[in-house]
């Protein structure tokens, strides 16, 4: 039987990629600061965006969409920091997707916010592949994990804007090098900037505040220009 | 695990595909697929056949082609594999690079048809 051959040249996640830049600009216009939240299980995710939260909440309108296969314990943890939480259960699928997202908001009740902060599920390759229409993406990498995280998952440390190392109470007795993470997170994604921060005790957050605000203050003048 | 994920987002997009062409008997797809896309290419080849299942795709071949990580240097502005995945720094002058050239492809090339 012949064959014949027909040019596609098309990018399988083209759909996702639309609907995140559709997303990408509605939070512009609303003045919506969207930040992706990866880490592996247990990195503390949720445990610093509880404190992140109601530090901002202080100031600013904020929510949070999380991300898990089951449970809403997380969802739970967080609204002891603002009322303004959703939970997306994924079942069985390892990441969110832009469609998750949309889908969420579409029923979802929510007035105009300042910051929103979108907690993927605790995983490490996966998420890597799905742009959620974020404005900036922070992946998470605790003390406790050991230094050669970046180096065993480049790809997703290299689609990530920030770096923010948490558990920082606990480096010492980890003996955590944290010289060498640097290190390994700059050889990932040189350039990249790296917090420290400990949920725990409040270290380095003062750090994480200033640069959203920063970020919030760039992008809302970026969206003032172009109008 | 999100090649399945990858898999049926793929088959969906072809079977239209071939739909707006007047119906391809697609025998097999190549697929471009960069080393640093965070898709596992033998974990692919495995969801495809299952997700072709019960589709038009059933029984067609997936085919794929890896793209290297290459990068720009921004000392020699050349187009260079990095030391390694984890080290994107151009080999000969040892500077570490932003721009990724190419290795994040997830990316149907084309599609083999009957005639």
């Amino acid at each position: 039987m012949t064959t014949r051959m027909v040019e596609v040249r098309a990018k399988v996640l083209k759909q996702n990629d639309l609907l995140a830049h559709a997303l990408r600009e509605q939070f512009q216009r609303s003045g919506t600061c969207v930040v992706g939240l990866v880490s592996s299980p247990g990195s503390g995710k949720t445990a610093f965006l509880e404190k992140l939260l109601a530090r901002l909440a202080r100031e600013y309108r904020v929510a949070a969409l999380v991300g898990d296969l089951a449970t809403e314990n997380d969802a739970a943890r967080l609204l002891r920091a603002t009322p303004n939480v959703k939970q997306i259960t994924t079942g069985t699928i390892c990441h969110l997707d832009a469609q998750m997202i949309q889908q969420a908001l579409e029923s979802w009740n929510l007035g105009p916010v300042d910051f929103l902060f979108i907690e993927n599920v605790g995983n490490l390759v996966c998420p890597s592949s799905y742009d959620l229409g974020e404005e900036l993406r922070f992946v998470l990498l605790s003390a406790t994990e050991g230094e050669d995280k970046p180096l065993k998952y480049p790809t997703i440390f290299n689609s990530s804007d920030v770096a923010v190392i948490t558990k920082m109470d606990l480096a010492e007795a980890a003996e955590f090098d944290i010289a060498a993470a640097r290190r390994n997170i700059e050889g990932v994604r040189p350039g990249m900037q790296i917090l420290e921060v400990s949920s725990k005790t409040g270290q380095g957050m003062e750090h994480v505040v200033a640069l959203l605000q920063a970020q919030r203050t760039r992008s809302r003048q970026a969206v003032a220009a172009a109008t | 695990m999100h090649e399945l994920s990858i898999a049926i987002s793929m088959i969906e997009q072809i079977v239209e595909e071939s739909e707006s062409r007047g119906g391809l008997e697609v025998e097999a797809v190549h697929l471009r697929l960069g080393v640093f896309s965070g898709v596992d290419k033998h974990a692919l080849l495995f969801a495809y056949e299952l997700a072709c299942e019960g589709t038009p795709l059933a029984g067609s071949r997936l085919e794929i082609e890896s793209i290297p990580l290459i990068i720009l240097c921004p000392q020699c502005k050349q187009q260079r594999a990095p030391l390694s995945s984890y080290q994107l720094c151009c080999p000969d002058c040892m500077v570490p690079a932003q721009d990724i050239v190419t290795g994040r492809e997830i990316e149907v090339a084309s599609l083999e048809v009957a005639a």
